[in-house]
């Protein structure tokens, strides 16, 4: 392999806190040769973004490195002055942030901060940088990038965002480039279109990449090499075909089986997790890191720190035990019972009737003068949708598409424009103040942001016991008990009920949240984006919850999501929804195999596998949603639509097409013909790229 | 870590929560000077009257003007009070009015900045640019008009307090329920049909605390300095109260004479306003560990 382009030897990273130093990375070896692609997968809190920044020397003030060695081709980085580490920085090694939004200067045109990279690292003058800005921008497929090179970044889409970061990375041409989470950020289209990028500019450039994620399904499209972190050390380092398919150390099996695979249903089986948390690094168990969540764990592994072997050529393990695993060990089996739809709860059935939702622009003024205001925002344009009782129904589609807003006129925490929502016979009052007990009580929400969600300053059994004591006709004093038994049934200790919610994880604050909404028996539960915001291993562990309880309990679900394994995991049916309408509608298996709505295939094919095996559809969407002011004319869909046929979808709203008795679609194209289409290899159809 | 405010310090686990505590106490020596003063005199405010040798307006013709002595520590005024009795009573006049004065604000505020901010609308408009009407006046000459109508008496020096404190304190929990209120812990409040008056008091107030604290000391400050130049201007308390403000102004003729009688009530006035100021900053450090910049 010669001499690798970057080396870590035993790297070991603290930060200084008011609880004494925090080792954050532990013992870190690994290498990448010039023009490899290193995936590095972990949960948050494993230490991963901190090597990255470590690599960089550009730890946070109180951080620093307390042992090991960084050799980035012939230099040492730790010894390197501020010079030299000032020509490495976006001129040896690019990076990309997380966060696109944050990471540019907020008052200076995109073209300008790409120009000065330029002038520092390729000695450019002023014109030819801006010149070179362009191309840059040119070189990431911005359609027009002169203009976009004129903009601030407020007028840019994350995805466009991100996009001219990767351009500024890549202006210096690096050797390496780390990605810090690029597409996290992103939604599942705009991350597939990403992710093509940075796939043929690592190529094109010959840069190795770095990856750090959480996401093994991006891992396993995009990398050659991965490393799992945990806690601060590396477990296992495999090629990633290897990985995936024989992963030597529990961890690893922990996270892969803790990812709906696109063909999981939570009929058949419940997903494999990673049970617990990732331990602080100032309460680190004396042997394996891993013990605490480990189900292979024995006295030995208690007693010692593992080694970090070689169990294979270019595969390491920190795991005592992976010869067992190397024969097929694939975590225990969840022990719940498994799902089945349990009798309903007798309640009557939640739907919606043409529920549209405009929100005005132009502010005060507006307000006081409508003829003044400009057109409304049309979040929900004429939404239809009942809920079977005992049954999930999944509601998908991208970012700003309105499936939030239009779970939140259900509940009436906004209130519709028009259309109705009823309960049985009953037609429900819009606002939530006007809805009588029995009916908040049949009908709950978990909220998308953990942190959220629950008030800071009143303790986890207050939460809950408020529940109950406003929505469950129980006297005071058996509340106490109620809510010990709520927070059993989501996993939690007894204990817990006199935290507060800052000592709690973000799986297990969701998991407090689920509780609080179960609290009454609830019929009826609207789950809005409840895992997004998750780690893959709670992501999973969660999912198990919601359909252990709706077995337990039969209670309905209407889950938002963007993420379709998820959806197809848990849902019996699912919406598809885009611009505020729906757009496909039907049964699991039906939605998830052709005939599909052109929108809903374009999702579809937007989804990482964690499988690099898989075949991949290069189907992509262009662009962006569209804002809900000026929504296109005839068909919504047109301007994105990868089967676009012509005249006729800009000018004539299509028609509804019923596939069967329980699944419909709305398109121009005959549904043989769209059977047809998808039939046939899937790479046929040329992506149209731009944005 | 670097979270919200006193559900942080409290939440830990006791071992840890003191030495936490510890260790931010000791990145700002300030506040513990700063507390210290303030609880001497929190000292002098409770048991002063019974500490004094000599009573506050206990007048000795035969010794006036004396310089400080064994028997007079203080020396004494053109009456003859022993100054250090005066100033000893003082601090608690001090300490009830400005004291009970912020107290009042803040439960006034509290009241509006909540109204204001949860309510929202017309609400807000109204009541907020109710205060920016108070807040545009200079508040010296805002409590001279008031004090000017009134009339000065000790009751009225305490109402004057409390309006002219009203709306810094409104604005501090407004702006906090403005951040919260449209947190999904509120939505999830009204999903379980919690009244307003419920939400606003049990929900979005406990988390104001912090800030409205911190608030409540820097106005604390701030209210001593206001009685001391009210009693100095003759507005405030009336003599022969041992008002600290009174008895800076009635030692001005004197003061080539004795200036110990000037000297003392000034720097009690001064030692006091800059220990609540080190003591709220430290407050502020303690309660939001994000601001210290640690």
């Amino acid at each position: 392999m010669g001499t690798p382009l970057l080396a870590l030897d035993n790297l070991t990273v603290a930060y200084d806190t008011e609880e004494g130093p925090l080792a954050a990375v532990r013992g870190v070896s690994l290498s990448l040769g010039k023009g490899d692609r290193y995936g590095l997968v972990g949960e948050s809190g494993s230490g991963k973004t901190t090597l990255g920044l470590a690599v960089l020397c550009y730890l946070a003030g109180n951080g620093r490195v307390t042992g090991g060695a960084i050799r980035f081709g012939d230099a040492d980085l730790l010894t390197a002055s501020a010079g030299e580490l000032r020509r490495v920085w976006g001129g040896r090694i690019g990076m990309v942030y997380q966060n696109p939004a944050t990471a540019l200067n907020p008052s200076l045109r995109v073209g300008e901060q790409i120009a000065e990279v330029a002038r520092a690292h390729l000695g450019l003058g002023r014109g030819e940088a801006h010149g070179k800005a362009v191309a840059m921008l040119a070189k990431v497929r911005l359609s027009d990038p002169a203009a976009v090179a004129e903009r601030y970044p407020h007028e840019l889409s994350g995805g466009m965002l991100q996009r001219a970061l990767i351009a500024m990375a890549l202006t210096s041409n690096p050797e390496l480039l780390i990605l810090d989470e690029p597409t996290t950020a992103l939604d599942v289209t705009t991350e597939a279109v990403v992710l093509d990028l940075i796939e043929s500019l690592a190529e094109e450039y010959g840069s190795a990449i770095l990856y750090i994620t959480h996401n093994l399904g991006v891992v396993a499209r995009l990398c050659d090499r991965v490393g799992v972190m945990y806690a601060g050390e590396l477990v296992e380092e495999a090629p990633v075909n290897d990985l995936y398919h024989l992963p030597l150390h529990p961890y690893t099996v922990g996270l892969l089986g803790s990812i709906p695979g696109l063909d999981a249903d939570k009929h058949r089986a419940p997903l494999s997790t990673v049970p617990g948390r990732i331990p602080r690094p100032n309460e680190l168990p004396a042997g394996c890191v891993f013990v605490p969540r480990c189900q292979l764990a024995e006295d030995a592994c208690r007693a010692a720190r593992p080694l970090y072997e070689t169990v294979a050529p270019r595969r390491s393990s920190r795991c005592r035990r992976w010869l067992e695993l190397a024969g097929g060990w694939r975590g225990a089996a969840d022990t719940s019972p498994p799902a089945v739809t349990a009798a309903t709860s007798g309640g009557a059935e939640l739907s919606a009737q043409g529920v549209k939702k405009y929100f005005p622009t132009g502010g005060a003024i507006g307000n006081l003068l409508p003829s003044l205001a400009g057109p409304p925002v049309r979040a929900v344009d004429d939404i239809s949708l009942s809920l079977p009782e005992g049954t999930t129904v999944g509601l998908v589609g991208e970012s700003g598409c309105g499936k939030t807003t239009f779970g939140r006129c259900l509940v009436g925490l906004a209130e519709p424009t028009a259309g109705t929502v009823s309960l049985g016979e009953n037609r429900l009052s819009p606002s939530v103040a006007g809805r009588p007990r029995p009916v908040l009580r049949r009908l709950q929400m978990v909220f998308q942001n953990p942190d959220a969600s629950l008030n800071p300053s009143l303790t986890v059994g207050r939460a809950i016991g408020r529940q109950l004591a406003l929505l469950a006709d129980l006297p005071a004093d058996r509340r106490r008990e109620r809510v010990a038994e709520l927070l059993r049934s989501v996993g939690l200790p007894e204990s817990y009920a006199a935290r507060l919610p800052e000592e709690l994880s973000g799986g297990e604050k969701q998991r407090v949240a689920i509780a609080r909404a179960f609290a009454a028996d609830p019929g009826i539960v609207i789950c809005d984006e409840p895992i997004s915001a998750l780690d893959v291993s709670v992501q999973g562990s969660l999912l198990n919850l919601l359909s252990e309880l709706q077995a337990s309990r039969g209670a309905t679900y209407l889950f938002i999501s963007h993420d379709l394994a998820a959806v197809r995991y848990i849902s019996d049916y699912v919406a598809v929804v885009y611009l505020g309408r729906l757009w496909e509608i039907g049964s699991t298996a039906e939605v998830f195999a052709p005939p599909f709505h052109p929108y809903t295939e374009a999702l579809l094919a937007a989804i990482p596998v964690p499988d690099p095996a898989t075949p991949r559809r290069r189907l992509r969407l262009a662009g962006n949603v569209p804002s809900s002011v000026q929504v296109p004319s005839g068909c919504r869909f047109h301007p994105r639509c990868p089967r676009q046929l012509g005249q006729i979808c800009e000018t004539e709203e299509p028609p509804w097409r019923q596939a069967s008795s329980s699944h419909r679609l709305c398109c121009h194209i005959e549904l043989a013909e769209l059977q047809r289409l998808q039939r046939l290899a899937p790479s046929t159809v040329e992506a149209a790229n731009d944005a | 870590m670097a979270s919200r405010a006193i559900p942080a310090s409290l939440g830990l686990r006791a071992s840890r929560g003191w030495r936490v505590l510890y260790h931010r106490l000791r990145r700002a020596p300030a506040s513990l000077v700063g507390g210290s003063i303030v609880l001497f005199f929190l000292l002098t405010a409770l048991f002063g009257p019974y500490l004094a040798p000599y009573g506050p307006t206990d007048q000795n013709l035969a010794a006036m003007l004396q310089p400080p002595s064994l028997g007079h520590w203080f020396g004494t005024d053109l009456f003859g009070r022993d100054v250090f009795s005066r100033v000893l009573v003082g601090s608690r006049d001090i300490f009830v009015l400005c004291g009970s004065g912020t107290l009042g604000a803040v439960a006034v505020g509290v009241f509006v900045g909540l109204a204001a901010g949860y309510q929202g609308g017309l609400w807000d408009e109204g009541l907020m640019r109710l205060m920016d009407v108070l807040l545009a006046i200079p508040a010296l000459l805002l409590a001279m008009l008031l004090l000017a109508v009134v009339g000065p008496s000790y009751g009225n020096v305490l109402l004057v307090i409390v309006v002219l404190y009203i709306p810094m304190v409104s604005r501090v929990v407004r702006s906090v329920v403005l951040e919260l209120k449209t947190k999904d812990f509120v939505e999830a409040a009204r999903l379980r049909g919690e009244s307003s008056l419920y939400i606003m008091f049990a929900e979005l107030l406990p988390n104001a605390l912090p800030p409205l604290v911190v608030e409540a000391a820097a106005r604390f400050s701030y209210s001593i300095f206001l009685v001391a130049s009210l009693g100095f201007l003759g507005l405030g308390v009336q003599p022969p109260s041992p008002d600290w403000g009174l008895m800076v102004a009635e030692a001005r003729d004197s003061y080539a004479l004795a200036p110990w009688v000037l000297a003392a009530p000034a720097a009690a006035i001064s030692l006091l306003v800059v220990g609540v100021s080190l003591f709220s900053d430290g407050l502020r450090r303690l309660l939001r560990p994000g601001v210290a910049g640690g």
